[in-house]
């Protein structure tokens, strides 16, 4: 027989638990553990259907941060208020934590070996790469109208030749966004806040 | 005080991360460059840390950062700014507009977002690429790091290799190469 107290203690340490396990899998954020927790809270412990996951996943793709601390964070409060969401949370930042600090001592304790110098050259080549994938499937999914691109184009000029603060960009569309729809809906334009999409087509709400 | 600027900082950046990642890097360089925290070149080798580790590259880079600049103390300090705001966020959402995402306020402003935030990663991409312009832009090592971001790029869009994958290959090619 479990008392209440404990059968909580017990939720808390499996949340802390699954998100653990499936934080390392997810490399360059988010989208490699959506399969994985599905599995666990859907096929496994069945303590969700389909759908209400692919709702929570919506949510955690449109909220600020990484797309994995949200959705573990969701997770946790759905099933176990707040004190879920911090297990979670724990969970799914503790694991990564600890790679990414036993990494940089690691680097720093070799950082003089040239061989060392040969593969971070390599690495960065190849991160160039990954944001210039994020970019790319980014961009494949925002810009799809005129004022879009404008937009995309613009604030890559601001960057590139003023030291603007990149903060401030995102306060400027927060703020662009709701004022361009409301002008097209008085002007009487047509309205599409969302690429257009083909029949069986996925929704991405997060990137890598 | 140093922890507090760590923590503030991170905090700033975790309320405006829209779109996880790497859209974030040019609001923690811009960060990193007002407090004189790390040098451009430290910055480069920390987001190539952050960018082949599990994890959001955003909350690796706060880690790595508070690391360097403050500790095995800074780096919780630092995680702990850039995460705080998601899970504030998030509660908030679950507890309260649990609907969120049909709202039409909602709608329109990641209409705009969404194209600042490819902006923002277009940006990032071209500062990783090129940190320093006036410096060795000639040089065959400049090029020979470009072609493996083009390689890695075709590798992952056209052919779908794991991004592990990729890094592992680029880090093999990087100690014959250089």
């Amino acid at each position: 027989m479990h008392t209440d107290k404990t059968s909580k203690a017990y939720l808390l340490l499996q949340l802390f638990w699954i998100f653990f396990k499936i934080g390392p899998a997810t490399f360059g954020g988010g989208y490699a553990m959506m399969p994985m927790i599905e599995k666990e809270f859907v096929d496994k412990r069945k303590w969700m259907d389909r759908q209400e996951m692919s709702d929570l996943m919506s949510l955690a793709g449109s909220a600020p941060g990484g797309v994995g601390v949200n959705a573990s964070a969701f997770l946790g409060y759905r099933l176990g208020k707040i004190p879920g969401a911090l297990a979670a949370t724990l969970g799914i930042t503790l694991p990564t934590f600890i790679i990414v600090f036993l990494l940089s001592v690691f680097y720093s304790m070799f950082r003089e070996e040239p061989k060392v110098q040969a593969a971070f050259k390599g690495i960065h080549g190849a991160v160039i790469g990954l944001i210039a994938v994020a970019a790319f499937k980014m961009g494949k999914n925002a810009l799809f109208d005129r004022t879009t691109v404008i937009t995309a184009a613009g604030s890559l000029a601001l960057l590139l030749l003023t030291g603007l603060n990149p903060m401030v960009l995102i306060a400027v569309g927060l703020v662009l966004g709701i004022t361009v729809i409301r002008l097209k809906k008085r002007l009487g334009l047509p309205v599409h806040t969302e690429r257009a999409r083909q029949e069986n087509e996925p929704v991405i709400e997060y990137y890598i | 005080m140093l922890f507090w600027q760590l923590f503030v900082s991170f905090l700033k950046i975790g309320f405006l991360s829209f779109g996880g990642g790497y859209a974030v890097i040019p609001m923690i360089q811009y960060e990193v460059k007002q407090h004189g925290w790390l040098s451009t070149g430290e910055f480069q080798r920390t987001v190539s840390i952050a960018g082949m580790s599990p994890g959001p590259i955003a909350t690796n880079s706060a880690t790595l950062i508070g690391y360097q600049t403050a500790g095995l103390a800074g780096a919780v300090t630092a995680t702990a700014g850039i995460v705080l705001p998601s899970l504030l966020i998030v509660i908030l959402i679950a507890a309260f507009f649990y609907r969120m995402n049909a709202n039409p306020w909602v709608k329109s402003s990641f209409y705009g977002l969404r194209p600042i935030i490819t902006g923002l990663i277009v940006y990032a991409a071209i500062h990783f690429g090129f940190p320093n312009p006036s410096e060795a832009i000639y040089h065959w090592t400049t090029f020979a790091t470009l072609l493996i971001g083009v390689l890695a790029f075709v590798a992952i869009t056209r052919y779908k290799l794991h991004p592990v994958t990729v890094i592992v290959c680029s880090c093999v090619a990087g100690i014959v190469l250089f």
